[in-house]
Formats: C-alpha cells, structure tokens, sequence
C-alpha cells in the first residue's frame, strides 16, 4: 500500500454549521455530512445510513453521534458505526479544524467508490 | 434469499411461536400470516373480562398492527384459506391470494361445538369464540331481556357471568349433575354453583336441550324465543349462547391430505407428516392428546420456534395443567387427576362457614391432583409438588394447610413466595418458573410489573398470577421495588414524563440545557427521544419567551416538510377546511412544472400534497405558494394538521349547520399551535357525518339542536371510535370549548402521546369537567390558549422563504468541480 499524501480542502468554517448539526459538502461521488456536535467538535460522514441510506445530515445529533432521520438507527459520529442492536457501518473521513476553518482531506474524496 | 414461512390462523399460538422465533432468528423468514378472523392477535382468554365490561380490545391485543410493521409480517386479515396444494407449496385464500411456502404452519384453532337440536341455526343463538361472538353477546345484552347459556363448563359459566353483569336475565343449562365436572368434584361443583347461584343466576343441572323454539314469523324474520328441555320445561330467552366444548378445527389439513386423527397428528417435533408442514395449537394433536388451555400450547411453539432456527433436539410432550376460572369474586383451581381409584388417598378440607373446600389426592405418596375452592393462594405450590412427583410423606400431617404450614410456622405471603424453589412455575399459561423471573429481573434490572410481563411473559395472558409475580419482585428487588413507579423519560434520566413538566414549572427552568442540569441528565446533550419532548415542554410551558431549539426538532418540523425515503420532501399547503379555489390551483400547477416536481397527490386529510420536491428548493417552492395566499400546511407537525369537513347546510340536503364554514373557523383559529402528538378535526353537517368526524382527535357533529363535540378518536395504528364531550348550543361556544380541551392535553399530554391516549391515561370525567361543565375552568384554559396561538400563528414558510435558517438549505460546499478535474 502507498502512503497517500493528504490533500487538505478548506469546506468552511466551524461556524456555518450549527451546534448540534450538520451541514453537506456535495461531491460528483455523493454527499458528505459535516457535523458539529455541542463541544464544537466536528466528523465527516458518508450522508447515507448504513441501513437503508437515509441522509444522516438530516438527524438529532446528541453527544458523538446522530440518530437517522428515517427509521432511528444511531451512528456514531467517531467511528460511523451502528449503535446499540443494530449493526452497520457509516463511511467517516478525516477533517481537521484549524483556526476555525474545516479542511477535508480531498484525497481521500478520490478513492469514494463511484455511486 | 430468505425462506418463506406461511402461517394460517393467527390466534395466540402461533403469535407465540412467532414471538419466539423472531428473537432466535430475526432475519431468516419472510412470514405471512392469513387469519380468517379480521383483526390482529389478541389475548383470546381475555374475551370473559370484555364481555363482562371489565376490559376493553385494545387491553387485550397481543400484537398491534405496529408489530406487524416492524417485523415484516405480512398478515391477510379476514382471509380464510381454503386450500392448501402440496405439490406447489402454496395456499390460497378465499379472497384468491395465493402464496408460497418452504415451511408452513397450520394454527386453525377449534371450532365450537354446536348442538344439532331443531332451531340451533336461529337468530340469536350463539357460540362463544371470538371477538365477534362477544359483541353480539354484548348488543344483545344492551336491550336487556333473557339469555339462555347451554354448558356449565368454564366457557358456559363465564359468559354466563358476564351477561349476567350486562344485566341480562340468565339461566345456565348442564348437562351433567354438577358444574364443571371436568375439572371439579361434585363437592366444589356444588358449593361453584351455590356461588353461580348467588350472583342471580339460574342454574339447572342434568337439563338436555331438546329444541330451541323460534318466534312467529309475523313479527319480522324468526329468531330465538325459547328452549325446550326434554321434560318439556319451556325456557323464555332471547339470546342463546351454546358452550358446549370444542372439537379441533382441521377441515383444511384433512382435505390437503395431512393425517387428522381427532386433531391433526404431530411428532414431538410438532411437524405432521409433510415435514414442510408444522401444526400448532388447538387443532393439533400430539401423543394422542389435544388441548384446550393455552400453557401447553406456548409449550408447542417453542418447539416450533426452536425447530424453525435449526434446533432440532427441542421436543414437545404434554404435561399436568391446572385450570382457573376467571369469574371476578370466585375462586377455584384444579390440576392434574382427581377421580378416585384403587390406592388412592385423600385429604379433604371444608371450611362451611367460610365456604373453603379443599381436596388433595394422594397416590404412593405423592400428590396427582388436587381441587380447591375458596381460597387457592397454595395453587401454584401444589401443582409444583404434582408435577414434581414430590415424596410428600414428611409434609403430609399439615399438607391440606398450604405451604405456609408445611415449614411449620406461618409465613407471611411474601415470605411464603421467597420460600419456593426456583423451578417452581409461578405462570401457568405461559410456562414460567420462579428462577427465570428472578434472574430477568436481576439481569435486565426490570423495575415494573410491565417491564416483568414484556421481558417473561409471566402474568402477561390470564393475570391471574399478577399477585404472585408482584409478590416476587417485592423478593427481589426489596425496597427498590415500587408498585407506582414510573417509566423514565429516556435513558438519560429517570424522571418521567410528568416529573419533568411538574420540574420545569416549579424550578422555573427556560432550556433545555437548564433542565438537564438542574435534573441531572446522566448524558451530555440528551437523545433523539428526550430532546424533542424537553423542546415541546419549554414551548408550551413559556409561550412568547422560550426560544424554540431547531436543533431538538425532528428534521420536518426543523424544515417544515416531511422527508421522504430518498431525503427529498414533499409541501403540503392548507386547504382552510378542505376548500381551495381555481387560484390556488392554477398556482398549484405551475409550482409543479416550475420545479419538476414529480408526483402531486391528493392526501386523505382533504388537501394537496406535492411529493419530491428537492431540498435546495423549498424555500422558492414556498416563496411561490405564499405568493398564491397559501400558507404551510404542517403536514408534518406534532400540531394542529387538518380540519375535514363536509358540504353541510349550504349545499346537502340534509345539512344542520354551516360544517364548512365552521371547520374554516376551527382551522383559522387553531392553526400553528404545537401539540405532544399531532391532532386532526373534523366537522360534520349531520349524523351521516361524512367527515369521518367520529375517528378524529376532536370531531363536531351539527344537529339541529347545534352541535356535539366528540374527542379521543383513532384511525391510524388503533381505530377508536370518539368519545362524546358534550352538547353545546352555539359556534362560539364550540371554539372555545375545543380550545380549552385541546389547551388541556398540551398542559397534561406526554410527548408523542395522541388526544385518546392521554384521555385514556387522566379520565374521561376530569376532561369533561374542565373542558367542558366548569365553565370558569374552561374559560381560563381557552385563555391560555389564545395567548400562546399569538406566538405560534406565524407562517414558517414565509419565515424561510425571507432567508430565516438559510444554512439548512444550501450545502457547505460543493467540491464537484475538483472531482470533474481529476
Ligand atoms: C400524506 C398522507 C397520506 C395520503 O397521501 O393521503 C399521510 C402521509 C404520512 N403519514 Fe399519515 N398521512 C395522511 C393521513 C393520515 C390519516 C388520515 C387522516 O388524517 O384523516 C391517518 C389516520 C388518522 C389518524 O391519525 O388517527 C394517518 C395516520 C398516520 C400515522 C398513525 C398515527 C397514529 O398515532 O396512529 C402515522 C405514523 C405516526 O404519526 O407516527 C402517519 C405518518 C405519516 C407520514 C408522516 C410518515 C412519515 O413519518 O414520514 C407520511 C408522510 C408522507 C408525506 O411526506 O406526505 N400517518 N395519516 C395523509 C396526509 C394528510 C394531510 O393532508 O395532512
Ligand atoms: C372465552 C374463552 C376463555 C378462555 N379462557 C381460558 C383460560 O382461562 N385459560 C386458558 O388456558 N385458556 C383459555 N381459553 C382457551 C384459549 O383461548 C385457547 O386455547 C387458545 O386461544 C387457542 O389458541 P390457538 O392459536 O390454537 O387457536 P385460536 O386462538 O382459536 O386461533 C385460531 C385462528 O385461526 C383462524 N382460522 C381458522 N381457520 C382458518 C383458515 N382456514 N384460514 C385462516 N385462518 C383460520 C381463526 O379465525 C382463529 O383466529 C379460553 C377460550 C375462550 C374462547
Ligand atoms: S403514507 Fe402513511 S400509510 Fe402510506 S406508507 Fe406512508 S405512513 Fe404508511
Ligand atoms: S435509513 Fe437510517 S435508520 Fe433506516
């Protein structure tokens, strides 16, 4: 396996998206949801349910993770994974925070599978 | 590919079965179930407390249609099937469905046994089965008048009881010399029909039914009116209900070439001799026995159930049964074989003055049946040491005193339920023992009699162990166990619903991180399920100040729209009453072709739905409606959502009042308002109440006289017909009487809990009498009302078609540039 080079993309700043919320980056490859929960820390997610896709940026985000808007499966927000009975497992992508602006990491965005 | 499982019947065991196999192999089986009977499963025991008024359907149910949601079952209500085809594996309904099997399960049930005497097929005459029979039985009974019950077994002397409660005149006709001969000796048969007796019924023994006589045909079509007994002895009645035992139902197993001895044969396995093809319950037979009370059948479908996910070791074989009869104020057990016979001994107990009659049979020893009458708290014990085979030869000198006596000195109940061994069976319906009790409660950490039934089934068919089971919880949880305990909101607190309200008054608390501070919220930030309702609760606690928190709101109402399963929406305008006019129509039509807006529906709430509409363009979809005068519809608001109404007086012949007009008003006046759970109107012009007002949460009926106004109606996942709140004379006086009720459910309501729930929860009475007669009362709740519609009557559309939560909108960013450039 190469050691891939990060390719950080500024998206926006912590700001335009609400506590407790979530916001879309749009991609040719689908969407990726931004959250920030209420601590200001932020993930990036596939904005598709492991269960049967619903757009997660549409859920309740409470602590480190969102409840899916169509039929109630918690996501955790660190890791993607399915909470509680339920199993499955959310893309996540790697973001860092700097100076209040979020940058994606674009390389990463290259190897989405195609829809 | 999932294997297909066919389940014809749905009566309680193969719901059992069911129950069990869906937690030992959720995802193996596509199931569909076909049930002649038109309804769900439900406590079939629990027909005798209907009918006698104690309960209603919906505290019977088993599985409500949300269970079959859930679980991917597609049931056929109403549908019988009639055919059976091996070859293919499938079975066809009446209705023509046909479906196909790799496993099927025949669950016909019984039939009940009808006498062939002349006039047993009139009107009037009955059979006590299903839902139907009881409420045949219960019109009948509403004009009073005599019934005839033909059966002194369980049956007979159930809804004997029953009707006797309705305030029927009732005789019961046996057969035999005493009552309940099966199950009773004489000596408890007699003092049973001295209690029969005592409740105003009549009891003949040893009468056989020779005729049922019909009414002349003048007086309308002929029905019931007596029955002849051999002697000649004319009994006046106007309903007869037969209950004279049952015989397997297993016509459709017969005819498909499946053995049938009396039931349908089954190997241990509980298959018949196609190995596709299981059978479960009343109509099946198993080592030659069949049964009729439902602890041995739970028993046969566990076995299917462990068959059904490979575990091929689980077998069925009968065991003793005990038999209660569940007629409130008398009490009666009996288990395993009380006839006498060669080296047999027994003891016997009678108690006159306390009408207490006891009677153990002994056998080497050992204890094989036993009859109690009077008092039957030792049941549970007795029918241990039956089953058991217990060497009783130390206990024998105090046997007939109970377990309280056995140890030597008295014990108290709890102490006496503490002292049983952990495989005593403490449910008898459903087959559960002290030890799995004990170590749900432990393990789960169950708190509540409700949590016990959900997790156990113990005392969750018959009930009546209930006490025993309480009795236990008191064992082992000690003083943590509270009768009164309530449900906690959520995981992150253990304070319920009304708790938290009651706090949030009282400690003045205004956020919600306040309330989770102040409440100690054992979670940062909460859960999808407390945040909404903490969100409502400070709306309608603090109209005007609370600042509503977007970010605790499902995604429609933080959108206002409702999310469809490809995360687009759809926009639902208000129709003010079901009217609309060419304009808005016009505009309607061109929204559509503006943003291609692929499907455009008529809703069943009288109005227009415009279904996938894109995200990114609601905001101009609403600019555009409010520009044509329409405002949000919220069709997907825990909210005021439609007001239905009919033509009424202004058009239809029969209207009494303005409908239309006054479902305008309603509408205009109650728009906006936030709610626990959503709430739908209607108003009819009159009785033929084409506006479907008596399923809603409120619903008016005009009459000549003004206007009725009904409330706690259902039509979504339980169907309810309205309560009537009252009569009032005028359209003012309607409005303010509909707002104080619906003030009073946002003041008292739980989140999510629908207007028939909550009405459920506080009572009728103390509703009507708030909402209702005080006038005072009523006049301050419609008060409250009106101040806080000032806050709430803000169109959200046009809110966010002027840019308000912009961000919910539009993306962060759109990086498909940069993956078109790669
Ligand atoms: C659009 C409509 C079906 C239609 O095409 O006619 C509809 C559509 C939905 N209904 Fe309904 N219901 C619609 C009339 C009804 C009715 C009939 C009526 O209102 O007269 C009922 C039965 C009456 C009742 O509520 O008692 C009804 C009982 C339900 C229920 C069961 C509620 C219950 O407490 O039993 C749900 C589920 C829920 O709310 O949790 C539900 C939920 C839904 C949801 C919101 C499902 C969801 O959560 O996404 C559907 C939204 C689709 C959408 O985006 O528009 N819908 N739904 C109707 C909209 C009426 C309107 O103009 O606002
Ligand atoms: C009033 C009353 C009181 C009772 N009290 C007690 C009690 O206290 N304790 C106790 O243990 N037991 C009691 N019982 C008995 C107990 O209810 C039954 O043993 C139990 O319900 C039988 O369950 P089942 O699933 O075998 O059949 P059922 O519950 O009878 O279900 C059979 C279902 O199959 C349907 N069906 C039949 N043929 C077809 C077909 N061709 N296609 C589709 N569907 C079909 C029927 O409509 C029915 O709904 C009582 C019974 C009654 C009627
Ligand atoms: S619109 Fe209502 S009935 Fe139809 S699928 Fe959706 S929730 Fe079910
Ligand atoms: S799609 Fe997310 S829970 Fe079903």
């Amino acid at each position: 396996m190469s050691v891939m080079e990060k390719a950080w993309i500024d998206i926006g700043a912590i700001s335009d998206i609400p506590a407790q919320g979530a916001r879309l980056v749009k991609t040719a490859r689908g969407c990726i949801a931004v959250f920030r929960t209420a601590d200001d820390t932020v993930f990036a997610l596939d904005d598709r349910c492991p269960h049967k896709g619903g757009p997660l940026s549409q859920g309740i985000v409470h602590g480190r993770s969102v409840t899916c808007p169509l039929h109630n499966w918690v996501i955790s927000l660190e890791t993607g994974a399915a909470l509680g009975a339920d199993e499955g497992q959310a893309r996540t992508y790697e973001l860092r925070v700097e100076g209040g602006r979020i940058l994606l990491d674009g390389a990463a965005l290259e190897n989405l599978a195609p829809e | 590919m999932k294997e297909k499982l066919v389940v014809i019947g749905n009566g309680m065991a193969p719901g059992r079965a069911l129950e069990r196999l869906f937690e030992k192999a959720p995802d193996r089986y596509e199931v569909t179930i076909f049930n002649a009977e038109p309804r769900v499963n439900y406590d079939r025991i629990m027909l005798s407390p209907i009918l006698s008024g104690e309960k209603s359907f919906e505290d019977i149910v088993i599985h409500g249609d949300g269970w079959y949601v859930e679980k991917g079952v597609n049931l056929y209500k109403g549908h019988k099937v009639i055919g059976v085809d091996r070859e293919r594996r499938t079975v066809t309904s009446e209705h023509g469905v046909t479906v196909g099997y790799d496993k099927l399960i025949i669950a016909t049930g019984s039939l009940p046994i009808v006498i062939p005497v002349p006039g047993h097929d009139l009107a009037g005459v009955l059979t006590y089965r299903d839902l139907d029979d009881v409420n045949a039985m219960l019109l009948a009974a509403k004009s009073g008048g005599r019934a005839v019950v033909i059966g002194g077994g369980l049956l007979g002397l159930e809804a004997a009881a029953g009707l006797r409660e309705q305030g029927m005149d009732v005789t019961v006709l046996h057969l035999m010399p005493t009552l309940m001969e099966r199950q009773l000796d004489p000596a408890a048969g007699h003092l049973l029909q001295k209690a029969v007796e005592a409740r105003g019924i009549r009891v003949i023994t040893r009468a056989n039914t020779h005729a049922i006589i019909a009414t002349d045909g003048d007086a309308g079509p002929p029905r019931v009116k007596a029955v002849q007994l051999d002697d000649g002895t004319e009994l006046p009645s106007d309903l007869v209900v037969m209950a004279v035992g049952i015989r397997p139902n297993a016509a459709i197993a017969k005819a498909a070439g499946l053995i049938v001895n009396r039931g349908i044969v089954v190997d241990q396995t509980m298959r018949t001799n196609d190995p596709a093809i299981f059978a479960v319950g009343e109509c099946a037979e198993a080592s030659g026995q069949v049964f009729g009370l439902v602890a041995p059948l739970y028993e046969m479908a566990n076995v299917i159930a462990e068959q059904l996910s490979d575990n091929s070791t689980a077998t069925f074989s009968p065991s003793a049964v005990a038999t209660k009869l569940k007629v409130t104020g008398i009490n009666l057990f009996s288990a395993g074989d009380f006839s006498d016979g060669d080296g047999r001994e027994e003891i016997v107990l009678r108690d006159a003055s306390r009408c207490i009659y006891k009677r153990l049979v002994i056998n080497d020893n050992v204890l094989v049946g036993v009859v109690m009458y009077g008092e039957t708290a030792d049941g549970a014990w007795f029918f241990d040491l039956i089953k058991k085979r217990t060497d009783i030869t130390e206990l024998r000198e105090t046997l007939i005193f109970g377990q309280s006596y056995a140890g030597g000195a008295p014990l108290d109940p709890t102490a006496a339920v503490a002292a049983l061994p952990d495989d005593a069976e403490i449910c008898g319906c459903n087959g559960v023992c002290k030890g799995r009790i004990v170590t749900a409660i432990q393990e789960k950490g169950l708190t509540s009699l409700d949590d016990v039934r959900a997790h156990t089934k113990a005392s969750a068919s018959c009930g009546t162990c209930t006490g025993v089971v309480e009795q236990l919880m008191k064992v082992t949880l000690g003083d943590a166990y509270n009768p009164a305990a309530v449900q906690p909101m959520c995981g992150c607190t253990t304070f319920g619903h009304d708790d938290v309200r009651r706090l949030i008054v009282a400690k003045s608390l205004t956020t919600i991180p306040d309330v989770m501070q102040e409440l100690a919220w054992s979670t940062s930030g909460g859960c999808a399920k407390c945040r909404p309702a903490l969100n409502y609760y400070l709306l309608a606690t603090w109209p005007g100040t609370y600042k509503d928190d977007n970010q605790s709101r499902f995604i429609n109402e933080r959108v206002h729209a409702n999310i469809q399963k490809d995360g687009t929406f759809s926009v639902v305008p208000r129709m003010w009453g079901g009217l609309t006019t060419a304009g808005e129509l016009r505009a309607i039509a061109d929204i559509v072709d503006r943003y291609d807006i692929p499907t455009v529906k008529v809703t069943g709430g009288q109005r227009i739905d415009m279904l996938g509409v894109r995200k990114e363009d609601l905001p101009r979809v609403w600019a555009d409606l409010n520009d044509a005068g329409m405002v949000s519809g919220a069709a997907y608001a825990k909210g005021l959502r439609t007001v239905k109404t009919c033509v009424g007086k202004e058009w239809c012949r029969f209207g009494t009042q303005d409908s239309t007009a006054l479902g305008v008003r309603i509408e205009k006046f109650m728009w906006g308002s936030w709610t626990p759970a959503k709430v739908k109107m209607a108003v009819s012009g009159c009785p033929r109440n084409c506006a479907e007002a008596t399923c809603k949460d409120v619903g008016v009926i005009c009459v000549d006289s003004g206007y009725e106004i009904h409330f706690a109606g259902a039509a979504g996942l339980d169907i309810k017909g309205t309560e009537v709140l009252g009569h009032v004379a005028t359209d003012d006086e309607v409005i303010e009487v509909i707002a104080a009720l619906v003030q009073l459910y946002r003041e008292q309501g739980r989140y999510l809990e629908r207007i028939y729930k909550w009405a459920k929860r506080v009572g009728l009475d103390s509703i009507r009498r708030q909402a209702l007669d005080d006038v005072d009362a009523r006049r301050a709740l419609c008060e409250r009302f009106v101040h806080s519609q000032k806050f709430a009557q803000i169109d959200p559309w046009e809110e966010r078609a002027g840019g308000k939560d912009a961000h919910e909108f539009a993306p962060i960013a759109v990086l498909t540039e940069l993956e078109a450039a790669e």
